[in-house]
């Protein structure tokens, strides 16, 4: 006899150890999230996820399952406020859509699209973020990077070479690359490692493999994240 | 994509242009009035206003239009709509933006550029001085170059920003720029007194 959880009055059935995320995901049901990724362990980091459980609101990601639970998510209030973090997220990074090459297959952008972003809402930081062209096959953009740290689990946890790593605190902190010089180009990151596959933003990016595919065939033209990411959508 | 039934088939002649008050006939008194601008933008937002097409003809029976590119009146009067493209970036840029919100009940942010700054917004990490130099001065066959001084030149700004940090904006047209067939939905969905909404595939930022 399986365990249920009801998400937005939908029972919802869990295995023991699973998150409100992993329960949601295996029943097709989406939360928007852009830290989470089901193949790492949670960072409950980005709150996107955040959903009401029994009257308190926690991240659905990081949140054991537990027999009962009463979790809404797809609600007003908590849309409004994923809305407002995502808006929060563009401001504070310099995130350019036009000129990125991540556009359309960008989960950021995709979950801003989700969410019916219209516009950032908040003034801009613009900070001074810096590029890193190093590597000879992969190019690391700061401007666009959220501090998910799936590259940082990534390299750790499935490459076994720990190129990336967070450094500082709050609004000065910044994604740092694990080598003497800081450079990119000088640690032992190939293009084939899993750290440059999971940037859910364009942060990191295959080098010259931009705009290759066509506006209208991008992941994102068509179907929207929920769509993606549950397996369900439209034809 | 849904075709929509009122395009007009029947070419109207376009009302006279460039007269400033003139343009506006007696019976014409319960037209839309709309103007539109482009400040630190490309153009590609009106040029995808004009990609509506033969559309054009069916809105130009509902509304009329008071300061634009298109007409080239050079200052609004007062208007129902105002439409401006692009960033501010400079201090001409504010003047404008600030007419437009003055004299215009409705005030729409169209294009990237006038929602988060958009391409010339990349300027914004480098020093403003430097870029000048490269552009005026460094630059391949520029021998014996300088940076524009004249007075008549609009103060430069050491960034580019998006219209809504300086005056209020009702609503916001995202694209880079929007196609002409979500430029089409925002305006019926407007003229026609219903909050504008954009379907999925209409919504994009580039």
């Amino acid at each position: 006899m399986s365990k249920t959880i009801t998400i937005d009055g939908l029972t919802v059935p869990f295995r023991e150890g699973q998150t409100i995320m992993d329960a949601a995901l295996s029943a097709g049901v989406y939360i928007p999230h852009l830290c989470h990724n089901p193949e790492f362990k949670p960072h409950g980091s980005c709150k996107l996820c955040t959903v009401n459980v029994n009257g308190r609101n926690v991240a659905s990601c990081t949140l054991p399952a537990v027999e009962g639970q009463q979790v809404l998510s797809d609600i007003a209030e908590l849309n409004a406020e994923r809305l407002a973090l995502t808006q929060m997220l563009f401001v504070e990074g310099n995130h350019l859509c036009p000129a990125c090459e991540k556009s359309g297959n960008c989960q950021l952008q995709a979950v801003a699209y989700y969410l019916g972003m219209m516009s950032p809402h908040y003034n801009h930081f613009y900070p001074q973020r810096e590029a890193d062209a190093s590597h000879p096959d992969v190019m690391l953009d700061r401007n666009r990077c959220i501090y998910c740290e799936l590259c940082v689990r990534a390299s750790r946890e499935v490459d076994g070479k720990n190129v990336f790593g967070l450094s500082g605190r709050g609004i000065k902190t910044i994604l740092a690359v694990n080598s003497a010089s800081g450079l990119l180009g000088d640690t032992d990151l190939a293009v084939t490692d899993k750290a440059v596959q999971v940037c859910p933003t364009g942060a990191i990016l295959v080098k010259r493999r931009g705009f290759t595919v066509p506006i209208g065939q991008r992941v994102f033209d068509h179907l929207t994240i929920k769509d993606l990411q549950t397996g369900g959508g439209h034809e | 994509m849904s075709e929509q039934s009122d395009r007009g088939p029947l070419p109207i002649p376009l009302p006279p242009v460039g007269e400033g008050e003139v343009v506006s006939p007696a019976g014409d008194a319960k037209k839309i009035r709309i103007a539109t601008c482009s400040l630190a933008g490309c153009f590609g937002c009106h040029m995808s206003l004009l990609d509506i097409d033969e559309r054009l003809f069916g809105l130009i029976k509902l509304v009329e239009f008071d300061r634009t590119p298109l007409t080239d009146i050079k200052h609004c009067g007062p208007c129902d709509v105002g439409i401006v493209e692009g960033g501010v970036c400079n201090a001409e840029n504010v003047h404008v933006l600030k007419e437009f919100r003055n004299t215009c009940k409705v005030l729409v942010a169209i294009g990237a550029c006038a929602i988060n700054g958009g391409v010339p917004a990349m300027r914004n990490n480098i020093d403003l001085w430097e870029c000048f130099q490269e552009v005026y001065q460094y630059e391949g066959g520029l021998d014996g170059g300088q940076v524009p001084n004249d007075p008549e030149l609009p103060l430069p700004f050491d960034k580019v920003h998006p219209i809504y940090e300086v005056v209020r904006v009702d609503y916001f047209l995202p694209g880079c720029p929007p196609s002409g067939d979500a430029i089409w939905k925002f305006l019926t969905d407007l003229l026609n007194g219903r909050e504008p909404k954009l379907d999925y595939e209409m919504l994009h930022f580039d």
